[in-house]
C-alpha cells in the first residue's frame, strides 16, 4: 500500500512515547527505579531492562557512575592523622603517557629525601584520563576521582591542579570506591593481624627461650631488648613533619 | 664463487626472479629494488599474494648493527587472500642519500595512499607514482616528521618519561618551551615575504560517457569543496569534487586535518604509555584497537606473554561488542547520510549506549577504554556485569538488532538510495587493499578472524557474512550480518567463560621488548586493524606503525564515485565508515 510505510514508522514513535510513559507510571522496569535523590537531582541507573526513552534531564538527573569510573586523578591523605599517602616515588610520574604530572620530593634542612611530596601538580588539560597512574600506585595513594565537572574559564591557572586541590581524604575515597575500600581494609586487617600473630609468637617463643634459658640457669645477653630501628626513623619523619 | 651460490640457492624464490631476493628469513624477505616490480609481479601473479595489507616505511638512523647504507626500509605485508595463512612481508633497504625506489601502484592499487604517506612522512620517493603529493601533512610542511633526525616544536627528549618530571618537576608549561607558543618549526633562513603557498590540489577529471542515441553535449565542469567542515564526512574530511552537472567526473580526498602524528608520538613512549593512545586512533572502537596493540607486542614478547584463559574470554567479548556497537553507530549514520535525520540514528545509538555502559563498568571509561594490558586484562568483571552483558547478549540485542532489520531494509527509500550505489568489484577491492565490510560487501569472504585466527576466535561457532551486491546495501547488509554474527560470538563466550586470573603476572610499568620486528592485526570493526612494531631491545617501540583501516578503505573512493551523483558521494562516503582519529592519525 502506498504510504504504508510512514504509517508503520509512526506507530514506532508512538510506541515509544507510550511505552515510556507507561514505564516511569509503573516504575518497574524503570529509569527511575532505585534512583537516587540528592539536593543536587536524581542520580539514576538505566537498566538494559529499561522500556522506551533513555535521556537523562542533565544537570537536574544524572547517571550513576560505577566504582570504576575514572575521570582525573586525586591524592588520598589518611583522615585521622592527615599524612598523605604519597611517598613522592615518582611511578606515576614516570607512567604517565601525556607526561603531565610533576612532582617536587620534599627534604630536610640538611638536603635529605623525605618521603613525601613538597609539590604535586597534574595538568587537567592534558590529563588524558587514562588511570595508569592509580593503576600503578603502589601506596594506594593516587586514584581516580569522579568528578567531571571541571569548567573554568581559564587554562591557567585553574587546570593545573596543585597539591591541595588534589588532595581527598580518605572518607572521600570510601564513599566513591566502597568495594575497593572495603577491599583495602580487608588486607589492611589480614596484615594488621599476620603481624600480630608473628608477634605473639615471637613474644611466646622469646618467653618460652627465657623460661628454658631460666631453666637452664643462664641469664645471659639473650634477654636484653634488641634495639629497633624502625620506631626511631618514624620519630625522625614526624619530627620532619612538625618543621 | 661456489659459496655464493650455494647461498644464493638457499633463498627463497631464487629461480623464479634471479637476484631480486638478497636475504631471508621467517617471515620476510629483503628485495633488490631494482627489481622490486618484477618480484612483485611475480608474487601476485604466481604466489597469490594478491593483497598488499601495508605498506610502511622505516628509519633505522642509528640502530645497531645499521649504516647509512641501509638507514631506511620500505615494509611490503602481503597477504593471500584465497588461501589464507601468515603474512609475507617483503622489505626493501635503502641508502640515506639516495631514498628512491620503484612504485608497486600498477601492481598493487592499494598502495596509492600508502606511498604517499611513506613520501610525506620519510620522504622515500616512488618512482612512476603518478600524484607523489603529501597527503596528512600540507605541501609547504619543512622536513619529514618520521625520520629519527626530525625534531618536534615541543621537542624535550627522545623518549618519555622526561627527567623534568620527577624528583624535582617544576612546572613548566609546553607552550613557553616554543618560540611564539606555536607548535610550528620554522626552516633556517625562511623568509615569510618571499613565501608563496602551494597551489591546491585538482582532482583529476575522468571522461563522461556519452549516453547511447545521445550526442556529447559541451558543459563545464565544477569543482565543489566537501568538506573539511561538513555534517557528512563525518570528521573534518575534505572531498574536492569536480562535478558535471550533478554527476560526479572527478574526486580528490584530502585529509590530515586531525593529524597529530600518532607514529612519532608512539616512538616518544614506552611500551605501555601507547595503550591509552591507541584508543584515540579509532575512537568509536577503542577495545579492538587496544587488543591489536597488546597482540603484537605479545607477539614479540613470546610465549611467556600469554594472557589466562578468562582474560582470553574477556577480549572477546569486549572486541565483539565493539563491533556491535561500532556498526549500530555506523547503520544508524548511514541512515543519516540518507536524508532521515537522527530518528534511526538515535534507535541505534539507545544500545550502543547500553553496551558503553557494560565498557564503562569494566574499564572505567566508555570510549577510551584503556582496557587490554600485556598478558591479559586490566580489570576482571563482576558477575552483575555478566549478569547485565547476558541480558543484552540474548535477550535485548537480538530483539533489537530484528527491528532494525524490519524497519529499515526493506524500506523504500534505503533501497531506492543505496541499491547499486558506489559500486566496486571483488578483484578492485582486493586489488585496493579494502578490508573489513568493505571487502565482504563485494563478495570476498576475507576474515582476519578465519584467515588468520589469533586469540581465541578459533573456537566460536559463527560464520562469515559476505554479499555479492558490491554496493552500498551490501556493506549494509554486511554489517547487520556481522552484528548477529558478534551477538553469536559474546553468547558462546558468555556461556563458555571460565574462572580465574586475568593477568598472567603482575603488571609492569616498564619492561623491555626483544630486538625484532612483528606484525599482527585484528579484524576490527572497520577492517583490518594492523601494527607492525620494531624494537631495539628498549623500553621504547623503534617504529610504531597503524595500518588504519579507514585510511586505507578512501583508496577506492574516488573509483566508487565516478559516474554517481553529489548526494550518492555522501552516501558513499558513509559506508566506508571512516574515523577521521584513525584515518589521520
Amino acid at each position: 500500500m502506498f504510504g504504508s510505510g510512514i504509517i508503520r514508522g509512526l506507530g514506532v514513535t508512538l510506541k515509544r512515547t507510550v511505552t515510556t510513559f507507561t514505564d516511569d507510571v509503573k516504575r518497574v522496569p524503570s529509569r527511575y527505579i532505585n534512583s537516587i535523590d540528592t539536593p543536587a537531582g536524581k542520580i539514576l541507573q538505566q537498566p538494559p531492562e529499561v522500556q522506551g526513552l533513555f535521556t537523562i534531564q542533565y544537570p537536574e538527573e544524572k547517571r550513576q557512575l560505577p566504582e570504576n569510573f575514572r575521570f582525573i586523578p586525586m591524592l588520598v591523605y589518611e583522615e585521622e592523622t592527615g599524612k598523605q599517602r604519597c611517598t613522592a616515588c615518582g611511578i606515576c610520574s614516570k607512567v604517565c603517557p601525556s607526561q603531565c604530572i610533576w612532582i617536587v620530593r620534599d627534604q630536610t634542612k640538611e638536603g635529605k629525601p623525605i618521603p613525601r611530596p613538597k609539590e604535586f601538580y597534574i595538568d587537567a588539560s592534558i590529563c588524558m584520563s587514562c588511570g595508569l597512574c592509580a593503576e600503578f600506585c603502589p601506596f594506594d595513594s593516587i586514584k581516580m576521582n569522579h568528578d567531571y565537572e571541571l569548567a573554568v574559564y581559564d587554562r591557567f591557572p585553574s587546570l593545573i591542579l596543585d597539591l591541595e586541590e588534589l588532595s581527598v581524604p580518605t572518607s572521600y575515597y570510601a564513599a566513591l570506591y566502597p568495594a575497593a575500600w572495603q577491599e583495602e581494609q580487608e588486607a589492611k586487617r589480614i596484615k594488621e593481624e599476620r603481624k600480630r600473630a608473628r608477634a605473639k609468637k615471637a613474644a611466646e617463643a622469646k618467653a618460652k627461650k627465657a623460661a628454658a634459658a631460666k631453666a637452664k640457669g643462664e641469664t645471659k645477653a639473650e634477654a636484653k631488648p634488641r634495639p629497633k630501628p624502625r620506631p626511631r626513623k618514624e620519630q625522625k619523619d614526624e619530627g620532619a613533619d612538625a618543621s | 664463487m661456489a659459496e655464493e651460490t650455494v647461498a644464493v640457492k638457499s633463498l627463497p624464490y631464487a629461480d623464479a626472479v634471479p637476484g631480486a631476493v638478497l636475504d631471508a628469513d621467517e617471515h620476510s624477505v629483503i628485495v633488490d629494488r631494482d627489481k622490486l616490480v618484477d618480484f612483485a609481479l611475480y608474487l601476485r601473479n604466481e604466489e597469490g599474494y594478491d593483497f598488499l595489507s601495508s605498506l610502511h616505511a622505516v628509519d633505522y638512523l642509528g640502530y645497531p648493527g645499521r649504516t647509512a647504507e641501509d638507514r631506511f626500509e620500505v615494509v611490503y605485508v602481503l597477504f593471500n587472500t584465497k588461501k589464507g595463512g601468515d603474512e609475507l612481508m617483503m622489505k626493501v633497504r635503502l641508502p640515506e642519500d639516495d631514498p628512491e625506489l620503484p612504485s608497486v601502484i600498477l601492481v598493487w592499487p592499494g598502495a596509492d595512499l600508502q606511498e604517499r604517506e611513506a613520501w610525506d612522512l620519510f620522504g622515500i620517493k616512488f618512482k612512476g607514482h603518478p600524484r607523489l603529493r603529501r597527503i596528512l601533512l600540507w605541501e609547504g610542511f619543512h622536513g619529514h616528521p618520521m625520520r629519527k633526525d626530525w625534531k618536534e616544536a615541543y621537542y624535550e627528549a627522545d623518549h618519555k618519561p622526561f627527567k623534568s618530571r620527577w624528583p624535582e618537576g617544576h612546572y613548566r608549561w609546553s607552550e613557553d618551551r616554543a618560540p611564539w607558543g606555536d607548535n610550528v618549526n620554522y626552516p633556517r633562513g625562511w623568509d615569510p615575504t618571499k613565501f608563496t603557498p602551494p597551489a591546491p590540489p585538482v582532482p583529476k577529471i575522468h571522461e563522461r560517457p556519452v549516453p547511447e542515441g545521445g550526442e556529447k553535449i559541451e558543459t563545464d565542469v565544477i569543482v565543489v569543496n566537501m568538506g573539511p567542515q561538513h555534517p557528512s564526512t563525518h570528521g573534518v574530511f575534505r572531498m574536492i569534487a569536480a562535478l558535471d552537472g550533478e554527476t560526479v567526473v572527478g574526486l580528490e580526498p584530502e585529509m590530515g586535518y586531525l593529524h597529530r602524528n600518532h607514529e612519532k608520538i608512539g616512538e616518544r613512549n614506552t611500551w605501555i604509555m601507547n595503550i591509552p593512545f591507541t584508543d584515540r586512533l579509532d575512537y568509536l572502537s577503542s577495545m579492538s584497537n587496544n587488543l591489536g596493540y597488546v597482540l603484537a607486542v605479545e607477539k614479540m614478547l613470546g610465549d611467556k606473554a600469554r594472557p589466562p584463559e578468562r582474560a582470553e574470554y574477556l577480549r572477546v567479548i569486549m572486541a565483539e561488542l565493539t563491533r556491535i556497537q561500532n556498526h549500530l553507530w555506523t547503520i544508524g549514520f548511514l541512515l543519516n547520510d540518507l536524508g532521515a535525520f537522527f530518528t534511526p540514528a538515535l534507535y541505534t545509538i539507545e544500545e550502543r549506549e547500553l553496551i558503553l555502559d557494560l565498557f564503562e563498568a569494566a574499564s572505567g571509561s566508555r570510549m577510551m577504554c584503556n582496557y587490554m594490558r600485556f598478558g591479559g586484562v586490566r580489570r576482571d568483571v563482576t558477575d552483575d556485569w555478566l549478569k547485565t552483558a547476558r541480558e543484552l547478549a540474548f535477550n535485548r540485542l537480538p530483539r533489537k538488532v530484528d527491528e532494525f532489520d524490519r524497519y529499515l531494509t526493506k524500506s523504500e527509500i534505503v533501497m531506492e538510495r543505496t541499491i547499486g550505489v558506489g559500486h566496486l568489484s571483488a578483484e578492485d577491492a582486493i586489488a585496493t587493499s579494502m578490508s573489513g565490510p568493505m571487502l565482504r560487501g563485494s563478495g570476498v569472504p576475507y576474515d582476519v578472524r578465519k584467515a588468520r585466527p589469533y586469540s581465541i576466535y578459533d573456537r566460536f561457532d559463527w560464520d562469515i557474512v559476505t554479499n555479492d551486491g558490491c554496493d552500498v546495501y551490501a556493506r549494509y547488509l554486511v554489517r547487520l550480518g556481522e552484528v548477529r554474527q558478534s551477538i553469536r560470538i559474546v553468547q558462546q563466550a558468555l556461556e563458555q567463560i571460565p574462572e580465574g586470573p586475568i593477568m598472567n603476572k603482575k603488571p609492569a610499568y616498564s619492561f623491555r621488548v626483544p630486538k625484532g620486528d612483528a606484525y599482527a592485526a585484528v579484524e576490527a570493526p572497520k577492517g583490518e586493524l594492523g601494527f607492525y612494531i620494531v624494537s631495539d631491545g628498549g623500553d621504547n617501540p623503534w617504529r610504531y606503525h597503524v595500518r588504519a583501516p579507514s585510511y586505507i578503505n578512501l583508496t577506492s573512493l574516488e573509483h566508487m564515485s565516478i559516474g554517481y551523483k553529489v548526494a550518492d558521494l555522501i552516501v558513499i562516503l558513509g559506508a566506508i565508515d571512516i574515523v577521521l582519529g584513525e584515518t589521520d592519525r
